[in-house]
């Protein structure tokens, strides 16, 4: 014991403040929520401090999970809230995905103003996304936005972006897609900067076409990096509440997984803290079912990590 | 997971490795120049816009700013801007002062607390190491709504409740596993000979960090001193849940959906505000932002 302590005791004196801070806020809270889960706490039975009030909440078994995954309107409609969840997370992520790579391989070359480009185009991420959220709002306001004025002035029709319709889930994946793209750019870019000049010479050496390099070196060079980002924006995706929080609010049409535990946690008098943590647990069980999916797929195709 | 670490990093260095090709693909026929820039022209013009829709409102009156006929340039002067930061519409000094300490003091402490933590995972192999690695993964899955009502009251009995530093532990958390992931990629990319050469030397392992490894990584410091700073500037959840009432002890990001909610129609006071918001979090972009991408070989490259 004393030999182990003395060969790693400095390494583990620099992780301990992290391992501190993560034990006392990460995994003590998720114990405790994942106890929540199968109780009836709500703001009127938990214990208040500042009204002298005791805990007065019970174990009630499965009931949230029963309840919830049961599908009843009145606690979410979880099916088609997880169907809308997967909607808005895998074309979000495709779209990020999709349109980070096109730009990423247009800078990737010399040009001239190169340097202004991508700081133009990393600049979404740099603004607060509250800030991002609320100037997409001003400019998807049906009466007044400026996309709306546009529209009306070709004479195009005039919807209402962020309304009750299904057309509002659109557009909060569109606001998203412009948030999350600078992200994948820019790691995607530096994937691209580390594929190495010699194959693409080797390349047009043997007279390969763009298509064909690309095919066949640019993606498999991107791989390990793809896989990668893909499976954080997956992750990042899934439990990202605030541009739709802040777009459109309670709306049932943009009603995902994490907005509707925020709604039962937040709204009314009756804080229905039970609920809002049993979809909490759903949430992180799902995903971690499609990391082991994700990574066992990724180690069949030969990745390793 | 180190991948996308070792992805900025490269970014950083590898600039000057195009270099050749680049000058070789500089024989793109015109058709496909002006293509290309069209491409990004477009694509600039797209990611700019909404913001500088922002600043062009924050000029105008509020009757003008909901105008059928958006102009430029309408009755534009800096009075939104002078309302606001008066504290005619909040105390909008005192909730920028709480952001700037909560940010910055993230800041430190995340870049800080990462740095041990990724070099100890980098450098030494102890028993541990991967379930840690592993636990930072699954960290970024936690929805807060699960933590947020034990989170309560363990800030609570720790009598952190309502109070900043809580507040900054908190941010600490979502912030740390993924700056971990990314500093561990670029000490992953300073040679170990470093490392022993300054142990001969009679550093302890600990001088070697401090002086020898942190200093040579300076580019993922800021780039994660960046990721840290935003994610504390904009966070609305915990800072809504976690702060007390009071006018005075908000940050921007709670102050701003309040002063939203309460002048929903005065657009110019708002576009006002939000860029009064926005522009720490651009400048700290601006200042970190060639090691974000282009790096310090990129002047040379003339990006």
């Amino acid at each position: 014991m004393r030999a182990f302590l003395a060969r790693h005791w400095y390494a583990y004196a620099m992780v301990l403040p992290v391992v501190v801070v993560v034990g006392a806020l990460v995994l003590l809270p998720l114990a405790q929520g994942l106890y929540f889960t199968f109780t009836n706490i709500n703001e009127a039975t938990i214990a208040n401090p500042v009204l002298d009030r005791p805990a007065s909440y019970e174990f009630v078994g499965l009931d949230n999970y029963v309840n919830v995954l049961t599908g009843g309107e009145s606690y979410g409609a979880f099916w088609s809230t997880l169907g809308r969840t997967l909607i808005w997370t895998f074309g979000c992520v495709l779209a990020h995905y999709a349109i980070g790579l096109g730009l990423a391989l247009l800078l990737n070359r010399r040009m001239r103003f190169r340097g202004l480009y991508r700081v133009l185009l990393i600049l979404p991420w740099a603004v607060p996304p509250f800030i991002s959220v609320f100037a997409w709002r001003y400019l998807f306001n049906s009466q007044f936005g400026i996309i709306n004025q546009a529209l009306g002035a070709l004479g195009l029709p005039t919807p209402v972006w962020l309304g009750q319709s299904d057309l509002a889930l659109f557009s909060v994946m569109v606001i998203n897609t412009w948030l999350g793209v600078p992200f994948m750019m820019v790691t995607l870019l530096g994937g691209l900067q580390s594929i190495p000049r010699e194959l693409y010479e080797a390349a047009e050496m043997d007279g390969a076409s763009a298509w064909q390099r690309f095919r066949d070196i640019t993606l498999p060079g991107l791989r390990s990096v793809s896989s990668t980002v893909v499976l954080l924006g997956v992750i990042w995706t899934f439990n990202l509440f605030h541009v739709i929080f802040l777009s459109t609010g309670q709306n049932p049409h943009t009603r995902i997984l994490v907005t509707y535990s925020f709604e039962r946690f937040f709204s009314g008098a009756s804080r229905d803290y039970a609920v809002a943590s049993t979809y909490g647990v759903l949430i992180l069980s799902l995903l971690l079912v499609f990391v082991t999916i994700y990574r066992r797929a990724m180690r069949r195709q030969g990745e390793v990590w | 997971m180190s991948v996308d670490a070792a992805a900025l990093q490269t970014a950083r260095t590898g600039a000057g490795a195009a270099a050749p090709t680049a000058a070789r693909r500089g024989r793109r026929s015109r058709l496909a120049s002006v293509g290309l820039h069209a491409a990004l022209v477009t694509a600039s013009f797209v990611a700019v816009f909404p913001i500088f829709w922002v600043l062009v409102t924050s000029f105008k009156p509020d009757a003008r700013a909901v105008s059928p006929t958006p102009r430029l340039v309408d009755e534009s002067s800096v009075d939104n801007y002078v309302d606001v930061l008066s504290g005619a519409r909040g105390d909008f000094l005192a909730w920028f002062g709480n952001s700037v300490t909560i940010a910055g003091l993230t800041t430190l402490l995340g870049v800080f607390v990462s740095s041990t933590t990724a070099y100890a995972v980098s450098r030494f192999r102890f028993p541990g190491r991967r379930g840690l690695m592993l636990t930072f993964l699954v960290m970024q899955m936690f929805p807060f709504a699960v933590l947020i009502v034990p989170l309560y009251n363990i800030l609570l009995a720790l009598g952190l409740q309502g109070r900043s530093l809580g507040l900054v532990l908190v941010y600490c958390t979502t912030a740390v596993p993924f700056c971990t992931y990314m500093l561990k990629g670029y000490f992953d990319t300073v040679p170990t000979d470093i490392d022993e050469a300054g142990r001969v030397d009679g550093l302890s392992p600990f001088g070697v960090f401090w002086r020898l490894v942190l200093p040579l990584a300076r580019p993922g410091l800021a780039v994660t001193a960046f990721y840290s700073f935003i994610t504390a500037w904009g966070e609305v959840a915990f800072a809504s849940a976690f702060l007390s009432a009071a006018d005075g002890s908000k940050t921007l990001s709670v102050g701003l959906q309040v002063f939203i909610q309460q002048n929903r129609t005065e657009w110019g006071h708002l576009a006002a505000a939000s860029v009064l918001v926005a522009l720490p979090a651009v400048a700290v972009f601006y200042l970190v932002q060639r090691f974000l991408v282009g790096g310090l070989a990129d002047g040379a490259a003339k990006g």
